[in-house]
């Protein structure tokens, strides 16, 4: 009842304010004329009366004032008044309105993307049910690396771990799909059946995959991904039980994935088929029979957490298990298992590589948002100070303090708006280009968008900006001395005043200073690793996968036949230098390692001696990349089959494993090869995964001496020319052996080399550009208050010349104060720097932290901009007519 | 001026207007004055406070307001109690008496 009166008597007021308030008026006046008129009854004179009344009362205005703004509906009309007030005002002064709604819109728009990407990869929980109990298990190598786990190794702790609803491994797989539509090969992982059970994911279509399923000679059946079945096969609801042709054999489709399924473990997968491992491992009793692939270390291994069971618990639980062997379970040296295994929340995991990088991003960019608030915040200072007559008006006229605050941060609330509006466009933009710029290594970059979650952050930053800008103008706004701001002659700003508008320039120097010198450490950086040799020779290399597939290639000989006369008919093109195959490129994204044991290293235990990365090339791979010999001799066409095996090991493992002592003919057992192989050959040391880690051990063997052909190879190419040119032609030359074959990842060298930096230059483009934004704010800032200080200063100025002072005198006073503010916000940007520098550490390579020549070179460039920024508003000082000056007031 | 305090005790200028109208509608200066006189100039209303609280009890249904036109022609807002006014006003009367009673009993005890 009362609610519903208090709301139509407030729409009430609202749609009839004439109205209204000209009853409030008349009754107010009623009121003093009735007060009036009782005082005249006791006698006194009408005037008397009257001053009497307003006496007892006090003022009219007031008064109705007060009564007038009673009820909610007066608050939404104050707040509508004082934004037309404040929209009147920011149409009066234009360049004020833009530069002021510009800089907040880059600020609040680089925040907001910067947040749109950060927030889906860092805080938000990964897209499936209890996200919190996912977890990654590894194991360890011989030098503390993660490595994968092996199929025996999944298989004990499914058997004997206590801690896991469910563990499951993946591997990557790459099938060719051949059909009516052109043959395709998509990505895909090969799975154990618990798989989608442990992610907590269920097909939309069909059926989740059956345990009786994975084992050697089981079904062959294969899951695919929404996009996939859209795209490959027109959303057709009836593709469940259709046969699709994998790798040339028949697969029948038994599930669809919702479209919102989010494979994080293999982002661009799309099809799921089962690993078919033999579960019962009669290896396990046979270590003669530990060179099956149930053996290699290539899966990776998720689990489910028990309820009940943390991430410790379930760590000290594989801990106890890789601990203890028990004789069901006999591992082989190289999965023994002594490193224990590492139980990694997935969350975390699929972050820790980008996490430094993220983080550094948001840190720079709340660097830009503070600068941008602060440049808003001196605009919005020196815009009070030319305002001081009129609030000096006002409050002189009835406006309370807080009614003046109000109006204040109404402005300033609403110049954030009309920024935060024009931000989500910067943000929409910006988004793009993260997503465009962002590196392979970037964990689900689809999650990153301008969603609610981003929407709301923008709109509460918006807020939270135009209070935080508004909140010391208003201050200023209402401490100001009514007297002399109404007093025409004096200056129109207050010490005060001009010594905070100082110090947020000195702020905003200090600011740009450290986002530069962090930008100045990441360029130094990437110069330094683009620098880095990656160990062969990456020019005029042609690079490209291929994958021998299908029933006819089951037999290793058929594929070292392939192997073979693939290699002489590319050799043919024209514009072929020479070719190679190798089973692993450098740089590539391509990791396969093996353990090692060395002969001269008989200690009787099981232990290995480390792991090394295993190159089977062709004879001729070493030659073909480029890579330097060392000692010794390179692989050549006697390392065949039925020779005993030679092997070349990189520098850094001839290094490590024989120091002081000649490693050519010391003999090792790799991996699952039993036979002893004798180092016939030193090379140098080849960057693998990154130019930026360090020398990795490797061993290199020929195919045919390897225990198999793999099917999944990489073709290197050295053109005597344009490595691009030769590619149609080295594609054809392929396909004259089998056209079936897919070819993919068709890359030059120096691209997988650019690639190999990608990270650190997406990192280095957001730095730069923020850099350069923190930059020519600070310069406006600065112009800003050094002007703005000249303006105020004319008299003086003009005085000053009268009396004899030179234009250079007036020149180098200007410049000089411009330049305290630089000097000192320099001095303080320093040690904000290497604060700073240090939280950017990990981006950082081959350079300290204090890099002296980063710092100099960005404390140049600030200084040269400062001085420009200054020297503008000097030249004005200097060249102004003193007669001009002195008139002014 | 003295320094006598004539403001209206906290939280009672509502149950001095709703008892000041339960007698007869009167403007908001009629009001001022009823409560001056009775409480034989005691307290002094602020005629802010006093249009303020009117338009609160009117908004909250305690009262009800009408324009009329007095004896010289112009126009005046009367106030009057409406029913929800009149009970507000019982327990408030009830409420203030036995908490005045109770403060009374505080100040009256011995030692």
């Amino acid at each position: 009842m009362s609610l519903w009166r208090q709301l139509t008597r407030g729409l009430r007021t609202l749609t009839h304010r004439a109205a209204a308030d000209q009853d409030d008026a008349d009754e107010v006046q009623h009121y003093f004329d009735q007060a009036a008129a009782s005082h005249m009854a006791r006698g006194l004179s009408s005037g008397d009366a009257r001053r009497a009344a307003r006496h007892g009362a006090g003022n009219l205005t007031t008064v109705r004032e007060a009564v007038r703004g009673y009820g909610w509906e007066n608050a939404i009309d104050t707040v509508l008044g004082d934004v037309r007030y404040a929209l009147r005002r920011l149409r009066g002064s234009p360049g004020f309105t833009i530069t002021t709604v510009l800089t907040l819109a880059v600020g609040i728009g680089a925040t907001t993307a910067i947040f749109g990407a950060v927030n889906p990869i860092l805080f938000e929980a990964l897209p499936y049910p209890e996200p919190g109990r996912l977890v990654m298990l590894s194991d360890h190598d011989g030098a503390g690396a993660r490595i994968d786990v092996t199929f025996g190794t999944y298989r004990e702790l499914v058997m004997r771990s206590r801690s896991f609803t469910a563990l499951a491994v993946a591997k990557p797989w790459q099938p060719t799909i051949t059909g009516r539509v052109e043959p395709e090969r998509p990505d895909g992982q090969r799975v154990s059946a618990s798989y989608f059970r442990v992610l907590g994911a269920v097909p939309l279509l069909g059926r989740d995959f059956d345990p009786a399923d994975d084992r050697p000679q089981g079904s062959n059946v294969v899951i695919v991904s929404d996009g996939f079945w859209r795209r490959r096969f027109g959303g057709d609801r009836d593709i469940i039980g259709r046969q699709i042709t994998l790798d040339g054999d028949g697969y029948t489709v038994i599930g669809v994935m919702p479209p919102g399924f989010a494979s994080v473990l293999a982002p661009a997968a799309e099809l799921w088929s089962l690993l078919q491992y033999d579960a019962s491992l009669p290896s396990f009793q046979d270590p003669a029979r530990h060179d099956s692939r149930e053996w290699g270390h290539h899966l990776t291994m998720v689990g489910r957490l028990l309820s009940a069971a943390s991430v410790d618990r379930a760590t000290r639980d594989v801990a106890q298990i890789a601990r203890t062997t028990v004789p069901e379970f006999v591992r082989p040296e190289w999965a023994s298992l002594t490193g224990g295994l590492i139980v990694h929340p997935l969350q975390q995991d699929v972050t820790s590589i980008v996490k430094p990088s993220l983080l550094a991003m948001a840190g720079a960019v709340l660097l830009v948002l503070m600068i941008a608030c602060v440049n808003v915040t001196n605009l919005l200072l020196a815009r009070a100070a030319q305002r001081r007559g009129e609030l000096a008006m006002r409050a002189a006229l009835g406006a309370g303090r807080s009614r003046i605050v109000r109006q204040l941060l109404t402005e300033s609330v609403l110049l954030a708006a009309i920024g935060g509006a024009l931000g989500l466009v910067v943000a929409e933009l910006g988004v793009r280009t993260l997503v465009a710029l962002s590196p392979p290594e970037l964990p689900r970059a689809g999650a990153i968008r301008i969603d609610g979650a981003v929407l709301a952050f923008a709109v509460g930053v918006t807020t939270l900006v135009g209070l935080v800008v508004g909140l010391l103008p208003a201050l200023y706004g209402i401490r100001s001395d009514l007297h002399s701001g109404l007093r025409r002659t004096s200056p129109p700003a207050g010490g005060g005043q001009r010594a905070a508008r100082g110090i947020l320039v000195v702020a905003e120097v200090a600011l740009a200073l450290v986002l530069l010198v962090s930008a100045g450490l990441l360029l130094r950086s990437l110069e330094r690793l683009v620098a880095v040799p990656p160990g062969f020779d990456a020019s005029g290399l042609l690079t490209m996968q291929v994958q021998v597939s299908g029933r006819q290639y089951d037999d290793g000989n058929a594929r070292y036949r392939f192997v073979a006369k693939a290699l002489d008919a590319v050799r043919q093109v024209p514009g072929v230098a020479s070719a190679a195959f190798t089973s692993q490129l450098p740089l590539s994204g391509d990791v396969d390692g093996y353990g090692v044991r060395l002969e001269a290293n008989r200690r009787g235990d099981d232990a290995g001696d480390g792991s090394a990365l295993r190159y089977a090339v062709s004879p001729n791979y070493v030659q073909a990349m480029g890579v330097r010999l060392r000692r010794g001799r390179l692989l050549d066409e006697h390392d065949a089959a039925g020779h005993p095996v030679a092997v070349v090991v990189s520098e850094s493992f001839a290094r490590r494993n024989f120091p002081g002592a000649d490693p050519i003919g010391q003999r090792l057992r790799f991996g699952p090869d039993t036979s002893w192989e004798t180092i016939v050959g030193v090379v140098g040391d080849v960057k693998q995964t990154s130019l930026a880690t360090g020398e990795t051990d490797a061993v290199y063997v020929t195919t045919s001496q390897w225990l198999w052909v793999d099917a999944r190879l990489s073709l290197v190419v050295r053109a005597t020319g344009d490595p691009a040119a030769v590619i149609s032609a080295v594609k054809a030359a392929i396909w004259s052996v089998d056209k079936d074959l897919p070819i993919v990842q068709v890359t030059t060298m120096n691209a997988l080399v650019a690639r190999s930096a990608a990270g650190r230059r997406f990192a280095l483009a957001v730095f730069e550009a923020f850099g350069f934004v923190a930059l020519a704010l600070a310069a406006i800032g600065l112009y800003g208050v050094v002007s703005g200080s000249v303006t105020e200063r004319l008299r003086e100025i003009g005085v000053r010349t009268a009396l004899g002072a030179s234009p250079s005198d007036i020149l180098g006073a200007v410049l000089r104060q411009g330049m305290t503010f630089t000097a000192l916000g320099v001095v303080i940007g320093l040690l904000g720097a290497t604060v700073a520098s240090r939280a950017i550490a990990t981006l950082l390579f081959d350079v300290s932290p204090l890099d002296p020549i980063s710092y100099a070179g960005v404390v140049a460039v600030l200084i040269s901009v400062s001085a420009i920024a200054c020297w503008v508003p000097a030249r004005r000082a200097a060249g102004g007519d003193p007669l001009i000056a002195l008139r002014t007031d | 001026m003295d320094d006598t305090n004539t403001d209206v005790i906290q939280g009672t200028l509502d149950m001095l207007i709703l008892k000041t109208l339960s007698l007869q509608p009167l403007h908001g200066f009629g009001i001022a004055r009823r409560i001056e006189q009775i409480s034989r100039a005691v307290f002094k209303v602020n005629p802010g406070s006093l249009l303020t609280a009117l338009r609160r009890l009117e908004r909250a249904g305690s009262l009800d307001a009408e324009w009329r036109q007095t004896a010289n022609s112009r126009r005046a807002k009367y106030y009057m109690l409406t029913r929800a006014g009149r009970k507000q006003l019982e327990s408030e009367t009830s409420d203030w008496s036995r908490r005045t009673a109770a403060v009374a009993r505080l100040l009256n005890a011995e030692g």
